[in-house]
């Protein structure tokens, strides 16, 4: 498992590993019901504190993503094909209402921005 | 909650400076970091607590001991990094460790020998031959070598560079791993805090500002900056050490959902880290 935290985001640490460890997850890189790192492994290993890494994974925990097993540790949680549907759009959806705040502020259209989206989207 | 270090009004008074009441608690598992300005009381708390000096009033209980009474298992039980040299000069580095090893009913050479070498300490060096990083590790091989569950340090990273001061932060999280050991160190180098510290303890002048859960202050404070007209009377009086300049003004919330209700869009208001909060608050109260 991969996950970069950064010193100088704007949000806080925890957001951060819980974004790293959802990221990881949505992208199938981190597979249902394999087992995650415990809280005070993965402290270690970013060396940060424990009440941080607690904190990320209560956030996880609350949104479905993974599950606790007393005693076993944790994994993540057996998510079904719609869970993953659902969240994939509700992550965009979240990024896309900061960009249609930024748009409408500066006084960007509906058509300019429709264009906007359809011309970078098939950049790639 | 099993509690390793417990101070309840703890007071000293001198001539010229006062600690007052001074009331903080760790439990196992955690590091707590000790921050405040030169001559805040820092060193002055953690002689009182290493029973170096005399309280004036207030108690001090590690693992649940008293001084009068356990001396010995606590010192025993506990580890010390000092920031000055507390160590013979002329001694190399394992005869020093031959000397205090008999004071230790825990003490465990093999891993003594080991952390040595992982600290890149030479045995046969002479004390005064180190560097003050170097001295810093060899204080810190003594802690770990006998196994203490109680980890203090006044000041560790004062006059490292960078590179030392990582490598104490890796030890620490290694050391912490087991959840069973506890650290609590002083230091106004609050960017080696950000990250690795579970709870703050901020003092001022001799007088606890907070101890709490790192990560609920950093949620709650903020930094506030705007235009010079957006700062009304009602906003003013929210905000510790509000500087105006002539680009505008900046000062510190202790409640950031408040202010953000209070203000605009156009007054910026920014999760802070823990030196703004040590910054502003040190200002605010010069100011008042």
């Amino acid at each position: 498992m991969d996950i970069f935290i950064s010193n100088t985001a704007k949000e806080p640490i925890y957001e951060q590993i819980a974004n790293e460890i959802k990221k990881l997850i949505l992208q199938g890189k981190l597979k249902p019901e394999e087992p995650l790192p415990s809280i005070r492994n993965l402290a270690k290993e970013l060396r940060i504190s424990v009440i941080t890494t607690k904190r990320a994974y209560e956030e996880l925990e609350n949104e479905g993503y993974i599950v606790t097993v007393g005693g076993k540790g944790t994994f993540v949680a057996p998510l079904s094909p719609d869970f993953f549907q659902e969240k994939r759009l509700y992550l965009v959806e979240q990024s896309l209402r900061e960009v249609v705040e930024t748009g409408k502020s500066l006084g960007v259209s509906l058509k300019e921005f429709i264009d906007l989206l359809s011309s970078l989207y098939k950049e790639e | 909650m099993d509690t390793v270090l417990e101070v309840k009004n703890l007071s000293k008074v001198y001539r010229d400076f006062t600690l007052s009441n001074v009331s903080f608690s760790l439990e196992r598992g955690y590091i707590m970091g000790f921050i405040g300005p030169n001559g805040a009381g820092k060193s002055t708390t953690i002689r009182l607590i290493m029973n170096l000096l005399k309280k004036t009033s207030g108690e001090v209980k590690i693992f649940g001991l008293d001084y009068r009474t356990h001396e010995k298992e606590i010192k025993n039980r506990l580890g010390f990094v000092y920031d000055e040299n507390i160590f013979y000069e002329e001694l190399t580095i394992q005869e020093m460790a031959n000397l205090l090893a008999p004071f230790y009913f825990n003490w465990d050479e093999k891993l003594f020998q080991k952390l040595l070498k992982v600290f890149a300490l030479e045995p046969r060096k002479k004390i005064k031959e180190l560097s003050r990083g170097m001295k810093m590790k060899f204080s810190l091989a003594i802690a770990l070598s006998h196994h203490a569950e109680l980890i203090i340090m006044d000041e560790p990273t004062s006059g490292l560079d960078p590179i030392v001061r990582s490598e104490l932060l890796d030890i620490l999280s290694e050391y912490m791993e087991d959840g069973e050991k506890a650290v609590f160190l002083s230091t106004h180098i609050t960017t080696d805090l950000d990250r690795i510290a579970d709870y703050i303890t901020f003092l001022n002048a001799g007088k606890i500002v907070f101890s709490a859960n790192k990560d609920e202050i950093l949620d709650r404070y903020g930094v506030v900056k705007g235009a010079k007209e957006a700062l009304t009377p009602a906003l003013k009086a929210e905000l510790l050490g509000t500087k105006i300049g002539s680009l505008g003004f900046e000062g510190l919330t202790t409640d950031r959902t408040k202010v953000k209700d209070m203000v605009g869009t156009d007054v910026l208001i920014e999760r802070p880290t823990l030196e703004d909060i040590m910054l502003y608050t040190v200002r605010g109260e010069q100011n008042a």
